[in-house]
């Protein structure tokens, strides 16, 4: 029978690539005859297909579905772990942000008095130096009765 | 292609069962003459169906069970067959029907069967017909034909359903589009991709 009757349409299909339909025209040929001398072997009449069969039967149809399962149970516990892990070390970075932020408040707040501290005493120094000429005898004569 | 075209089998089958009317015959001839019928059929056709279950699974025991299946179901609704297109094409329709079922099934039984017989490409290729031909040429024939069940491979399931139709059991496009229930313009579509997967794979490794 020819394959690429244009009857059938199935010639429209193949363009005139000549070398390689040759080519592709005695590979289905062949195709065609393999399947065919494959299935003639294989076949079995009516007394075969009565008689029970030996089933090839794959080794690892028993072990792989439970592999499937120990498989998926490890990356269900693996997603488990790896959020609370992930939780955890969200945790404690929020901690160690709050305190770095309190201690950095409370180095804030030395820094503060301590310059609200030297900036009162600056002030004491220049409030005792302004003290005019005129009152230096006052001053001194209450320095004297402190004293004494 | 052999194809037995069972309307006017059946006819007579009626004008013998109208006989009744003249000469006698027990109801239970009839259906005698029925099983007798289907028996026919299934000699005539049940290796062409094999084949193309073979040629679509490259699983001998699929093949076989589906192929058996596929007979079981026309002989229970073969008092529904009408005789409208071959029986040829009834059983294939059949047998793709089963086969479609198959690989559905199985794409959802994944994780409960997951073991598969199919044969290797290699292996299925290992069957060429003894002819006149050197051992270059045989080995040349091989190496084509494993490339076409390469290709085959890669096709999806409609395209090689028609692919293997149209080349393997020689239908003609208006059997194959019955078979399918598929237009012809579609036939001939899916059947153009096919060809163009088969070209690509053989012009690839030349």
């Amino acid at each position: 029978m020819n394959l690429f009757r244009s009857k059938t349409g199935a010639a429209a299909e193949l363009q005139p690539d000549a070398e390689l339909d040759t080519e592709l025209k005695q590979a289905l040929v062949d195709f065609r005859q393999s399947v065919h001398a494959w299935s003639k072997a294989e076949y079995r009449g009516d007394a075969e297909l009565n008689r029970p069969r030996s089933m090839r039967v794959a080794t690892h149809s028993r072990w792989r579905p439970a592999l499937a399962w120990a498989l998926g149970c490890m990356v269900i516990a693996g997603g488990v772990s790896g959020g609370i892990y992930d939780h955890h070390r969200i945790v404690v970075e929020r901690q160690q942000a709050a305190a770095r932020i309190a201690h950095e408040r409370q180095l804030a707040a030395q820094q503060k008095a301590q310059e609200d501290e030297s900036l009162l005493a600056n002030v004491d120094s220049d409030v005792s130096r302004s003290v005019p000429a005129a009152m230096e005898p006052l001053a001194q004569l209450m320095d004297d009765n402190g004293t004494n | 292609m052999e194809a037995v075209n069972l309307r006017d089998m059946r006819a007579s089958t009626k004008v013998m069962a109208a006989g009744t009317l003249v000469e006698p015959i027990a109801a239970q001839t009839a259906e005698q003459l029925s099983a007798q019928e289907f028996a026919r059929v299934v000699d005539t056709h049940r290796q062409q169906i094999f084949r193309f279950l073979l040629a679509s699974t490259r699983d001998i025991d699929l093949a076989e069970t589906l192929t058996q299946e596929c007979f079981l179901k026309a002989h229970r609704n073969w008092s529904h067959f009408r005789g409208d297109s071959t029986a040829m094409t009834w059983l294939m329709r059949i047998a793709i029907n089963l086969q479609k079922d198959h690989w559905r099934n199985r794409r959802m039984q994944f994780w409960r069967h997951t073991r598969t017989n199919a044969v290797d490409v290699d292996e299925a290729s290992d069957w060429l017909p003894s002819g006149e031909r050197s051992a270059e040429q045989k080995l040349l024939a091989r190496e084509q034909v494993g490339r076409v069940w390469k290709a085959v491979e890669g096709l999806s399931e409609r395209q090689r359903t028609v692919f293997l139709l149209r080349f393997v059991e020689e239908q003609e496009l208006s059997e194959i589009a019955s078979a399918t229930g598929l237009s012809e313009g579609t036939v001939k579509a899916h059947l153009s991709r096919a060809l163009g997967k088969v070209r690509a794979e053989m012009g690839g490794k030349r």
